[in-house]
This record gives C-alpha cells, sequence and structure tokens, in this order.
C-alpha cells in the first residue's frame, strides 16, 4: 500500500503512556534507602590523604562524611559536604563521579566496584534538606554589598558563601528561575522532582540574598553601574551561544539547538505534551548531546541516534554516560560529520554526514557519505560565550581562549569584578567546577574587602 | 573421608558438634528438629528444682552487629528452663529413645545445698542421658540467687558440688565455667580437684550491649530498665581460645577434657578449639543466628580440611596448637621482621602508613620521588603487624624474618634462640637462658 500524500514529518506529543513516560523519566539512581546507605558507606576505607578528596573540584572531605553516614549521622555528614559544597544535593546527581571521585576510588582501582560515593552524598543531602532547616549561620552584617551576574551554580555558590560572610548579595538573572543549567540545562531524569528549586529555597535560607530576575548584562543592568553601586561583582554569565553546524540546510524546520530543547523540556510541566520527532539524529559527542537523545527516547521517539564526528574515545560524555544512553536505546554512530540537512517543504527530512577518519592526529574527510533519515536534528556540539554584556560597557573585559580570563583567585582584568563558572576560560564545564569557582570568588571577595576594611580603620 | 566421631568421656557422637545448652535445646520440638539436621548432641537447657523459674515478659536478647547488620554477639537475659521439671526430664527421655546414636548431656543448676543436687541427679539419670553438665557460669538473674557464675566464681563451691555429683551419679560429670573471673585456671583446678570429668567454657560474659541514648536505659529496654546479660557470639571467640589455652596447658589441669565453647560459627573456628585440645564444641550463637543448617557447613569444612591436611580422626589434630602457646618470657626475642608491601597488591588507601605515622613508629612512607606510594623503612620498622592488620588486602603486607642485621637497632640478630629470661634489661635475669617448660602431652583419646 503505497502513501498517496506528500511526505510529512512526524513530529508529535503524546506517543507514550502516561506510565512508561513517567518511567523514562524517572530518577535515573533511586536515593539509598538508611540501610543501603550504612552497607555502602561501610566500604570506605577511610583512606589517607584520599584519593577521592583529591579529585573532588571541590574537595570534599568524602571520607569523613562517609563516616559521619556509617556512624548513624547523615545531618554531620551533609555539613560536611555542604560546607565545601553549598549544592552538594545537585552535585551529588551531576557530577560525572566516574571520572571525578570515584574513578580514583582505591576500590575502584582495586576491584572495579568503587564506594557510590555520589549516591552517599545524596544520601547525606537529602536526608538534611528534608529537615527543612539550614545548617549554616549568617556572620555579623559587614554593610557590604555584592552584586552576583547570574543565578547559576556559580553565582548561587559565590551569592551563599559572600551572605554567609555577612555581606548582602543581589544576584540578578535573565530568566525567570534562579538555578542556571541546573534548572534549565541538566537531564530531567537526574534532577526529579524539581529538585534545582528546592535546592535554590534551601541556600537562599542563609538570608541576605535579593534575586532579581529579567535582567542581564546590556539588559536593565550595566557593568559599570554595578561597580559603582556595589563593593565587588561576581560574573557567573554561562555560556550563552551555541556553535553553528556548519553545514546546509541547518535553518530548516525541524533542526533545534540541543541546549534550548532541552530547556523547552524542563519547563514543561507535562511532558505528555511535548512534541518528538519519530526519527531523531543528535550531533555531537558530550553531555549535552547524550541528555538530549536519551530524553527524546523517553518522549517516545523510535529512533535516536547520536552522531559524532569523532570516535568513541574522544567523547566528551564518559564512557557511563555512554553507556547510559545505550541501554536506553539510543544507538551511537561515530566518524560520522554532519554535511547538509535535506528538507522537504523545507523541514527536515534526513541529515547527509560524511565519514571521517583520524590521518596523522586530524581529524579528515573520507568522501564517502551516509544519510540518516529524520524528523528532527538537534545539534549539541558545544556552546561559547556571548562577551556582548560586557563589552557593551566598552570596559574591554580581557578574554582568553574566547572566554573570561582569571587569576586563581577568580578575579578579571578589571578592578572589582571575579568571574567563574563555564564563561570563564579555566576550568572543565562542570556543575561542581562551577561551585567552587563561586566560592573561591567569595572567599577572595570577603579577603580583599576586609582588608580595605582594616586599610580604612588604620 | 575424615572420621568426624567423638567419643568424649566415652559420650558417642558422629561429629564434635554440640548444641550448648541455651534456647535452641530447650524442648524435645527444637532438638528433634537439630537432630535431623545432623548436630551430633545436645547439651539440654539447664533444669532447675520446681516451680520452673520465670523470664522477662519484654525482650531477653540484645545484639552487637557488624556491617550489614552481621550479628556479632548476642546478649541475654534468659533464665535457665521455664518449663515444670518433669515436662524435660520425660522429653529428654524421649529423645535419647529415639536418638540412640545423639549425645544428649543434661545441664544442671539448683541451689548449692547437697540434698537438691542429689535428688536431681537421680532424676536425670532415670532418662538415660548420657551426662550432666553443671552451669556455674550464667551471669544474670540466677546468679543473684546464688547460683549460676556466683557458684563459678568461688572454686571452693565448685569442687563442692562437683564432688556432691560425682558421689551421687554415675553419670559422667561436666562443669561449665564462667569467663567471669580474673583467672579461669583456678575454677578448673577446682573443677578437677572435686572429680569433674571435664570442663566446658566459655559461659557468657556480663555485659550490657548498648545503651539507648533516648531513654537513657540499656537495651534490650524492659519498662526504661535493663540489666547486664550475659555475652555470646563471635566477639567473644578469642576470649574463649585463650580461656581454653590457659587450662589446656596449666600444669594442674593438663589432660582435662575441655568441651570447647564460645561463638563457634564455622568449621574454622571448632578446629581452632579442637587443635587447642578441645575433644568437641558446643555451639549457640551460630544456630540461634542462622538455623540448624549450619551445622552443615561445619560437617563439610571440618571433613574436607581433615581431608586435605591427612588427618583422619578428630585426635589426630586435637592438641597440636596447645604446645605452642607459651609465655611471653619464652618468645624469642632474637625473630626479627620487618613489614614488606606487595607493590602490585597495594590499592595505596594509605592506612598503613596514617596508623604507622600517627600511632606507632613512623615507619612506612606516604610519599615516594613525589608519588603516593606507600613503602616500609626498615631502619624504623619494629615488625609490630598494624599495618597488615589494618591493610584491607589481604596478603598486600606479610612479615618477613631478617636475619644478620637489624638496620633498626644497628645491631648483628643473634642467630640462636635468645628471650627475656636471660635479657641484660631484664633486672630479674638468670644467668642461664630460661626455656619454657616442656610441652604437655595429652594423653590418648582411648584412655
Amino acid at each position: 500500500m503505497s502513501d498517496p500524500l506528500p511526505r510529512r514529518p512526524d513530529i508529535r506529543a503524546g506517543r507514550l503512556p502516561a506510565e512508561e513516560l513517567a518511567t523514562g523519566f524517572a530518577d535515573l539512581h533511586p536515593a539509598l534507602e538508611r540501610h543501603e546507605a550504612l552497607v555502602e558507606a561501610d566500604r570506605c576505607y577511610f583512606c589517607y590523604d584520599a584519593p577521592c578528596m583529591n579529585a573532588c573540584p571541590t574537595a570534599i572531605d568524602i571520607p569523613l562524611f562517609i563516616r559521619e553516614i556509617q556512624a548513624g549521622n547523615p545531618i554531620g555528614a551533609a555539613k560536611t559536604i555542604l560546607s565545601q559544597n553549598i549544592l552538594g544535593g545537585m552535585c551529588a546527581r551531576v557530577c560525572p563521579t566516574e571520572t571525578l571521585c570515584e574513578e580514583v576510588c582505591v576500590r575502584e582501582v582495586a576491584e572495579g566496584k568503587p564506594v557510590q560515593i555520589g549516591m552517599l552524598q545524596r544520601h547525606a543531602t537529602d536526608t538534611l534538606m528534608a529537615t527543612g532547616e539550614h545548617p549554616f549561620k549568617r556572620a555579623a552584617a559587614t554593610g557590604r554589598r555584592i552584586a552576583v551576574v547570574g543565578a547559576g551554580p556559580a553565582g548561587l555558590s559565590a551569592a551563599h558563601r559572600l551572605a554567609m560572610l555577612g555581606h548582602d548579595v543581589t544576584i540578578y538573572d535573565a530568566r525567570e528561575k534562579p538555578g542556571g543549567l541546573n534548572e534549565y540545562g541538566i537531564a530531567a531524569y537526574k534532577a526529579t522532582e524539581d529538585f534545582a528549586q528546592k535546592e535554590v529555597a534551601f541556600l537562599l535560607k542563609i538570608g541576605g540574598i535579593t534575586f532579581e530576575t529579567g535582567k542581564a548584562l546590556g539588559q536593565g543592568i550595566h557593568l559599570a553601574d554595578l561597580r559603582r553601586d556595589f563593593d565587588a561583582v561576581f560574573l557567573g554569565l554561562g555560556l550563552a551561544g551555541v556553535n553553528a553546524l556548519g553545514a546546509d540546510g541547518e535553518a530548516s524546520s525541524g533542526s533545534h539547538d540541543a541546549v534550548a530543547w532541552i530547556a523547552d523540556l524542563r519547563q514543561t510541566a507535562d511532558l505528555s505534551g511535548l512534541p518528538v520527532g519519530r526519527r531523531v539524529v543528535v550531533i555531537g559527542g558530550g553531555m549535552t548531546a547524550i541528555d538530549a537523545a536519551v530524553q527524546a527516547k523517553a518522549l517516545g521517539a523510535e529512533e535516536v541516534t547520536i552522531a559524532y564526528r569523532r570516535g568513541r574515545e574522544a567523547m566528551n560524555a564518559s564512557p557511563y554516560e555512554q553507556e547510559v544512553a545505550a541501554t536506553r536505546g539510543v544507538h551511537l554512530r561515530f566518524h560520522l560529520q554532519p554535511k547538509r540537512i535535506h528538507a522537504e517543504d523545507g523541514h527536515v527530512a534526513a541529515i547527509e554526514l560524511e565519514r571521517t577518519m583520524i590521518e596523522n592526529g586530524k581529524l579528515v574527510l573520507t568522501g564517502e557519505t551516509v544519510t540518516i533519515e529524520a524528523d528532527q536534528v538537534f545539534k549539541a556540539i558545544g556552546q561559547t560565550f556571548l562577551p556582548h554584556g560586557t563589552e557593551a560597557e566598552g570596559e574591554g573585559i580581557a578574554l582568553e581562549r574566547g572566554r573570561i580570563r582569571v587569576d586563581a583567585a577568580r578575579r578579571t582584568s578589571l578592578e572589582g569584578v571575579w568571574a567563574g563558572g563555564d564563561c570563564i576560560a579555566e576550568g572543565e564545564d562542570l556543575t561542581v567546577v562551577a561551585v567552587e569557582d563561586g566560592k573561591v570568588a567569595a572567599m577572595d571577595i570577603h579577603a580583599a574587602l576586609t582588608a580595605a576594611d582594616r586599610v580604612a580603620a588604620e | 573421608m575424615a572420621d568426624l566421631t567423638t567419643s568424649f568421656l566415652g559420650i558417642a557422637s558422629p561429629n564434635p558438634f554440640w548444641l550448648a545448652s541455651a534456647p535452641p535445646t530447650d524442648k524435645e520440638y527444637n532438638v528433634q528438629r537439630a537432630f535431623e539436621a545432623g548436630w551430633g548432641g545436645v547439651v539440654w537447657k539447664t533444669l532447675g528444682e520446681d516451680p520452673p523459674v520465670v523470664n522477662v515478659n519484654g525482650p531477653r536478647y540484645g545484639a552487637l552487629w557488624g556491617p550489614d547488620r552481621r550479628l556479632l554477639a548476642l546478649n541475654n537475659i534468659e533464665l535457665i528452663t521455664d518449663r515444670a521439671l518433669d515436662t524435660n526430664l520425660e522429653e529428654i527421655a524421649r529423645v535419647k529413645r529415639n536418638w540412640p546414636d545423639r549425645a544428649v548431656v543434661v545441664s544442671l543448676m539448683v541451689p548449692c545445698e547437697e540434698a537438691p543436687w542429689q535428688k536431681i541427679l537421680a532424676l536425670v539419670e532415670q532418662t538415660g542421658a548420657d551426662g550432666v553438665e553443671l552451669n556455674f557460669g550464667c551471669p544474670h538473674g540466677m546468679s543473684e540467687r546464688g547460683m549460676g557464675s556466683a557458684v563459678g566464681q568461688v572454686p571452693e563451691y565448685i569442687e563442692m558440688v562437683a564432688r556432691w555429683c560425682k558421689q551421687h551419679s554415675r553419670l559422667p560429670v561436666i562443669v561449665k565455667l564462667t569467663p567471669n573471673i580474673t583467672d579461669i585456671r583456678y575454677p578448673a583446678r577446682a573443677a578437677k580437684k572435686g572429680g569433674a570429668d571435664a570442663v566446658s567454657l566459655i559461659n557468657t560474659v556480663s555485659a550490657i550491649m548498648s545503651i539507648d541514648l533516648d531513654n537513657f536505659a540499656p537495651t534490650p529496654t524492659i519498662d526504661g530498665k535493663g540489666s547486664h546479660g550475659g555475652m555470646c557470639g563471635p566477639a567473644v571467640r578469642p576470649m574463649a581460645l585463650n580461656m581454653v589455652a590457659e587450662i589446656a596447658r596449666d600444669a594442674e589441669t593438663v589432660g582435662m577434657p575441655i568441651s570447647g565453647i564460645g561463638g563457634i560459627t564455622t568449621w574454622r573456628d571448632a578446629a581452632e578449639f579442637i587443635a587447642l585440645g578441645c575433644g568437641n564444641v558446643q555451639v549457640c550463637t551460630a544456630a540461634m543466628t542462622y538455623g540448624f543448617k549450619v551445622v552443615k557447613e561445619m560437617i563439610s569444612g571440618l571433613s574436607d580440611w581433615m581431608d586435605e591436611k591427612g588427618y583422619r580422626t578428630i585426635d589426630d589434630f586435637r592438641g597440636l596448637a596447645a604446645p605452642n602457646v607459651t609465655d611471653w618470657q619464652y618468645l624469642n626475642l632474637n625473630y626479627v621482621t620487618k613489614a614488606r608491601i606487595d607493590q602490585d597488591k597495594c590499592i595505596s588507601c594509605g592506612r598503613c602508613h596514617i596508623v604507622c605515622e600517627d600511632t606507632s613508629h613512623q615507619a612506612i612512607t606516604s610519599m615516594v620521588d613525589g608519588a603516593r606510594r606507600f613503602e616500609v623503612i626498615d631502619e624504623e620498622c619494629v615488625g609490630c603487624n598494624l599495618c597488615v592488620n589494618v591493610c584491607p588486602v589481604e596478603d598486600c603486607i606479610t612479615m618477613e624474618r631478617i636475619a644478620g642485621y637489624d638496620p633498626r637497632t644497628k645491631k648483628p640478630i643473634p642467630d640462636e634462640y635468645g628471650n627475656w629470661t636471660a635479657h641484660p634489661n631484664n633486672p630479674m635475669a638468670t644467668e642461664k637462658l630460661q626455656h619454657a617448660p616442656e610441652p604437655v602431652t595429652l594423653p590418648d583419646a582411648a584412655e
């Protein structure tokens, strides 16, 4: 039987029954029960100069918090965690522990089965958060005011630490909700039950932090004004730009930026109303590619393919993330670089990719092409820092490799301006790294203001 | 296939595994199930005078747990049997009749007067039971009434009651000892003097398992209060082994048959007690933790190990470890060891380093040439074995004997045996090196 009608893109909502949809978006790692946590905690050897602790960008005292869990004090464990990393709850969910603490766990080395540090961290922080109590108290008010631009992990971390040290903080963010990528970027199945917002609410309980939405540099606020009106400024701007595919037909309907699509998905209350293609191709090799592909599959896409231009080993997504995608039915294909998007009536119909190979360490095209039929194409090939908010001020903040240059204390080239998170040149683009940036910057801001006070008093 | 049969005081048993006098042996129903599972014998739960005692109606056990709630010890405040004497006697007689090849020994506890002992012994003898065990061990409840450990803590009472029992019964008499005493040799000697045929040990250790920090009371808590109980299980095993060894090598009690008790959980535990000279073993906590089936592992494990080692009978290895238990003063001070870390097995947890650094001799590195690496510094290592004990990897750290020269003391190591008795630092040193007394030899089982 032939179809007399012209081919239509098959993009629609409600592909799956409610139960199946719920399963697909359920918690990737259900929380440990209390007894499970005790048993797991007991596996920790309480290493000397523990490798896990050294591998943690926020230097959480992991052996200590695990011992606290084991001794029946999960609240104390949470305090140990949160004193180093106020977003320890989210980090427990999204950290690629397999390439950080758990990779160097001596039990990973010994038996290929590390202590489940991430799960234990979640057990502790969940237990504390369930009490509704905030574990830290603010120091006496200093009368100092600090502006934080960007309410993502870096900004929230900086704001909390500054507030704790007695300063008053105003956070600005362009979006409606705080959280940054925790709210708009992380895959839904990693932070279920509105965790990002719950965590922000928990963090704000420290007091002294005001939040202003709808404002970004150049939109309602200006760096020059902030520098004039506040004692210090912290920029946690994130990466607002996305890389272009550079393939023909990129503008066709059905071709999406994966980051924006995930943000939409995260803000969709009823996922049964979110349309997805029957056949989806995701271009990229990082976490965003995995998150987009797995969630497209979870929405009911029948065929989901990740196409990456290099080999598996070069993927930014860890082997664990790749496994998550593969076990959820995502087809991973390698050495394929997008050449053009075939459109019919202005809509994506297929993507043509060219096979690549590595020659003398360089990626070269082979001329051979592969075409994959698709109703939707997502590009997840990296994000870029858009400096317009900063340069609009004519201040000329110094950049390095396209991002803000900072020193070890996260000071930018501008006096009184610190920066951290994905917008700076240093460090991996990870939540936990952003938290550390914010913390380090806050401590340095505090030191600078305290020193200034001392000078003023003399 | 090894022969596991034993003849303890002439009481035949298909294997050395008996159930100790305790809740598992309180009723015919339980004992029947035990024999079906393969236990070689039972010591029937302690009988007393009528009217029977009563037990608390709240919780009577407390526990000490290891990881994953593995039971390391139980603590109990249960008393002797709370059933009528006749009921127990009838059941004992029936069980013995139904299981003639199994050992049935009856535990007894009556006041420290001759008449009650004489009376109950006669009743037990009528059941056809194989022997009696005198419960001088229970440290809770009954001891408040002048029985149990209250007797076991006074050697003269032990001797006196043992003598009555030997006088008034033709049955073999085993005296069960309490560990709640400073030197276990004294009650054992008293038992022997009184004519007892054997001792069994240890009974439970007086203990408070834990304090409930919400109610500020010992656990288990009965209406807000708790009393100490008797602790048993794997946690008490090392203490039991020492007490068995003390009796096995004491000149006054050497050769006296011993029934080993205390945390025996696997075949290996049983083999260790037998190696110290025990003629059989008694088990309670393992059964109360896992059920009677555990005896199957004990039987197969012991049998397979004996086959592997070439021991045909229990007596072939019984007591082999006893001569090697000696006094500190006879240990060879010229036996010098150093820790050796197998770098291929090391997982770099650093525990050996930190315990040595913080609490001992600063003899293990943490960094070598700027890299995380744990190596023994022979110049500092006293060979204490702490690193071996804390290392989570089996056989990663071992102790190696060195000869010739000790880099720590910077002195040569004498080749010959040398001990404290003639050491220059010993104010009591004798001119001539003293050797340990000749190891005692156990009499043949046939005797």
